[in-house]
């Protein structure tokens, strides 16, 4: 079956893009734009996170109470989240709510009322939001390695300080809707049931009209450090490795991302197997590939009580050390039936095949079918993924330790 | 979607609801024994045990087990409630045979002793990593306070201290009184072909021994009381109130549902409006959970602490005013709204339905499609919210507080207990 997948950019620049999906009764969107942490002035870190929650106060005709009761009478599961790049609006529904909900959406990020009278309420919720990441250890500990790993503005948090949310003010808001809320560099994806015709329609409807506003740019200043401990009085020490590693889309992405398959994905993996399965040194051990668009990294996570963490940070490390002469054919095999399954019932949900094309589009400015993905994973062999290990050698590791004690760095590591 | 159910000479029930237009297939087998059917003894067991299956049988190591899930390209885990053990994998088509082969060996574990000892390690660690993680342990505390000696006061993972004292035999006990094939349901969901399925479940299931696995229901006493845990790491303060509510087999179940959604959703609703929305709290919640012979009616906070009397108050106040004025139409028909969207969206994934058909099953041994559970919802009435709340006053609460906050007078005057 040829697996269509429609694309239309705008004049103003901003792309839509959808995936058909009629053996469902749901649509899911994903409408992003370039109003990230990154965007973030030095002296008000918080601001995007702050305009977020702004914009879904009221736009369009419809109030902050108004616009939520709408959304849930059409039944839509919505949300809004801010990443170092896009500030991302999306959510799922009955198909048949999708051309409505899209339009209120469109409200959210071209008409938003930003209401003066709801900036300090909204001022305290961004604040309890970072009070709570100081009582989510794991969570705080990996905002610090990912502040080691890409320094700012791209290792930022979107939350920001609390300094930078109570020196925001509305004309810093509104600025920052002005140069950040624009159709150049936005996607628009849509996945599930709907009729592409009208579906484009309406998009021309909404958002052709939109002007588009200048591209950022950004300095950069990388973290001095690569070792942290941050003192906590905490039952676990939870550990954070960082090293390089190359971005979605770089032609080795996907050897690179089965190195951390064997690494991580699955009760046979390596670091399962060999922290929690033969030692019993944690519950939770993992790794991850994560990726900006023009670089990328494997994070990796281990919570452990205060007594097991030196033990538990050297074996991961030995792990990662022993990546580096390769995969064995068994291992790359249940990893390739683990990612083909995974792709296969990602048909199954509207909103993951909706965050799925927009990430696609925003690194590649092309969106992959499931077909091509999956040929790709066939294509995989071990020889290609030794190679590349051979080449990127896990090397260069950034360490987080948030805890009672400071863990040591074992000798020859670096 | 077609429903079939056999059961097995042994006892052993197989259900399945089958769709096979879908990409995968969802199987699980759910155990109806949890934290409910330990003793102070046996505190944890059930867990543990959950962990133990997938540390080897007769003919695998724990590796075989692991490499065998991970080479159907499955998504397979377990979980342990109060009331339930449900292990399940979701996974294509073509894998059924030694996915159904699989699951069904790991049900009889050999529980071998340094197994057992190693994984006591990951269970301890696994209780400190939820030490350290919010509500740093209120939910289960204010469970403890609130049902007392009942059963279901007792925690779903245990202690450091009745894990570390839990011995392999204790375990093997436990299983012979538990997992038995009438106390199992094997469930299905999603391109699966039932008949096969049956084939395969005689051939792996049919000579597990049966015997008769019974469990205690008392429904939990009514009673207000306020505990306070001083967490001096903490940055937030953590609340947990509960108020009785419907048990699993009451019809009014789901108008307690819905009036925890006008409530207590974590978005359009009252404590979002007037808690959340204004940044007066972080999070302010309410959920309702159904057990077999009793249920809650669960309110979560979690905020500044010098904030916290002040929240309560809120929260109080929220509460009364629903006993004495119920719910609007408008508010039900948008909590409606929200709950037939939410089941909708749900249902188009197997491994979603099979928690819900299996569940269902366990509980009530009856089956619903995802219309007539929408249909349970439509019916409910202002009337309806207004006998619930008649029947199970929110103004009787068990409250428990976790964080800076040490003494009760700081947030005593504001829940009125």
């Amino acid at each position: 079956m040829i697996q269509p997948i429609y694309t239309h950019q705008f004049e103003n620049g901003l792309v839509l893009v959808a995936e058909p999906m009629d053996w469902l009764e749901s649509a899911a969107f994903s409408l992003l734009v370039v109003a990230g942490c990154c965007r973030d002035p030095a002296d008000r870190l918080g601001l995007a996170n702050l305009t977020c929650e702004m914009a879904q106060r009221g736009c369009g005709s419809r109030d902050s109470r108004q616009f939520v009761s709408d959304l849930e009478l059409l039944g839509a599961d919505t949300s809004a989240s801010v990443s170092t790049v896009h500030c991302s609006y999306g959510g799922a529904m009955p198909a048949e709510s999708l051309l409505e909900t899209l339009a209120i959406y469109v409200d959210v990020v071209r008409r938003p009322h930003l209401p003066p009278e709801q900036l300090e309420d909204a001022r305290l919720v961004c604040i309890q939001e970072i009070r709570a990441i100081e009582d989510d250890l794991a969570q705080k500990a990996f905002q610090e390695l990912r502040r080691l790993q890409y320094g700012s503005p791209f290792g930022r948090s979107a939350p920001g300080t609390i300094e930078g949310l109570e020196s925001a003010r509305q004309d810093d808001l509104a600025r920052f809707f002005r140069d950040t809320y624009r159709p150049n560099g936005a996607i628009l994806s849509v996945a599930g049931k709907f009729d592409w015709p009208q579906l484009l329609d309406h998009a021309a409807s909404l958002l052709a009209d939109w002007t588009a506003g200048t591209a950022p740019v950004c300095e950069e200043t990388p973290a001095a450090e690569r070792v942290v401990h941050l003192p906590q009085d905490s039952s676990q020490t939870h550990i954070g490795i960082g090293y390089p590693s190359v971005p979605y889309a770089h032609p080795d992405y996907y050897e690179a991302r089965a190195a951390v398959g064997v690494l991580s994905d699955g009760m046979s993996s390596r670091l399962f197997t060999e922290v929690r399965e033969n030692r019993g040194l944690c519950y939770a051990v993992q790794a991850m590939c994560h990726s900006l668009r023009d670089r990328g990294s494997v994070l990796c996570y281990a919570g452990t009580t205060t007594e097991r963490a030196q033990e538990t940070l050297e074996v991961v490390l030995a792990e990662l050390i022993r990546l580096g002469r390769g995969v064995a054919q068994d291992e790359l095999d249940r990893l390739k039936a683990k990612l083909k399954s995974s792709l296969i019932m990602q048909q199954e949900s509207s909103t993951s095949r909706s965050n799925s094309i927009a990430a696609d589009w925003y690194h590649l400015g092309r969106v992959q079918t499931v077909d091509e993905v999956r040929a790709i994973i066939d294509g995989l062999s071990r020889d290609r993924i030794d190679a590349y290990l051979e080449s990127h050698p896990p090397r260069d590791f950034r360490l987080v330790t948030l805890g009672e004690r400071p863990l040591e760095l074992p000798v020859g590591i670096s | 979607m077609e429903f079939r159910k056999q059961t097995l000479e042994n006892g052993l029930e197989v259900i399945a609801e089958l769709a096979p237009r879908a990409y995968s297939a969802a199987l699980g087998f759910f155990v109806k024994t949890g934290s409910r059917d330990e003793s102070d003894a046996n505190h944890g067991v059930s867990h543990f045990l959950e962990h133990m299956a997938f540390k080897g049988t007769a003919t695998r190591s724990t590796a075989d087990v692991n490499r065998e899930l991970d080479e159907i390209g499955s998504h397979s885990n377990a979980y342990t409630s109060e009331e339930q053990t449900v292990y399940f994998a979701a996974f294509l088509p073509e894998y059924h045979d030694q996915a159904v082969e699989l699951l069904s060996d790991i049900l009889r574990p050999t529980l071998r002793q340094a197994d057992f000892d190693t994984e006591k390690m990951v269970i301890l660690e696994e209780i400190a990593k939820y030490e350290d993680q919010p509500p740093f342990g209120a939910h289960e505390k204010c469970m403890a306070a609130h049902f007392g000696a009942h059963p279901l006061g007792r925690s779903v993972l245990g202690t450091a201290d009745s894990v570390g004292r839990l011995t392999r035999d204790q375990m093997l006990d436990y299983f012979r009184q538990r997992y038995s094939p009438r106390n199992i349901v094997l469930a299905a969901a999603g391109n699966v072909d039932f008949d096969r399925l049956v084939t395969r479940a005689e051939r792996f299931c049919g000579s597990w021994e049966p015997f008769d696995a019974p469990r205690e229901t008392p429904r939990a006493a009514a009673h207000s009381g306020l505990q306070v845990v001083h967490k001096p790491a903490a940055v937030q303060q953590y609340v947990i109130q509960i108020a009785n509510g419907p048990a699993l087999e009451d019809d009014d179940r789901h108008a307690a549902r819905l009036l925890a959604a006008v409530l207590g959703d974590d978005s359009g609703s009252r404590m979002f409006w007037e808690l959340v929305d204004p940044g007066f709290a972080e999070s302010a919640s309410m959920g309702a959970c159904e057990y077999q012979g009793t249920g809650i009616l669960m309110t979560q906070l979690s905020c500044a602490p010098e904030d916290t009397a002040e929240n309560l108050a809120r929260l109080r106040d929220i509460l009364a005013e629903a006993e004495t004025d119920g719910v609007t139409e408008a508010e039900l028909a948008q909590a409606k709204s929200k709950i037939r969207s939410y089941l909708v969206l749900q249902s188009e994934r197997p491994v979603n339905r099979l928690f819900s058909v299996g569940g269902n099953w366990i509980a009530r041994r009856r089956y619903r499609t995802v219309r007539e559970t929408i249909e349970s919802y439509e019916r409910v009435t202002c009337d309806d919210v207004a006998a619930v709340l008649r029947k199970y006053p929110l103004s009787v609460l068990t409250t428990v507080a976790v964080g800076p906050l040490s003494a009760p007078d700081q947030i005593l005057a504001a829940t009125g207990a």
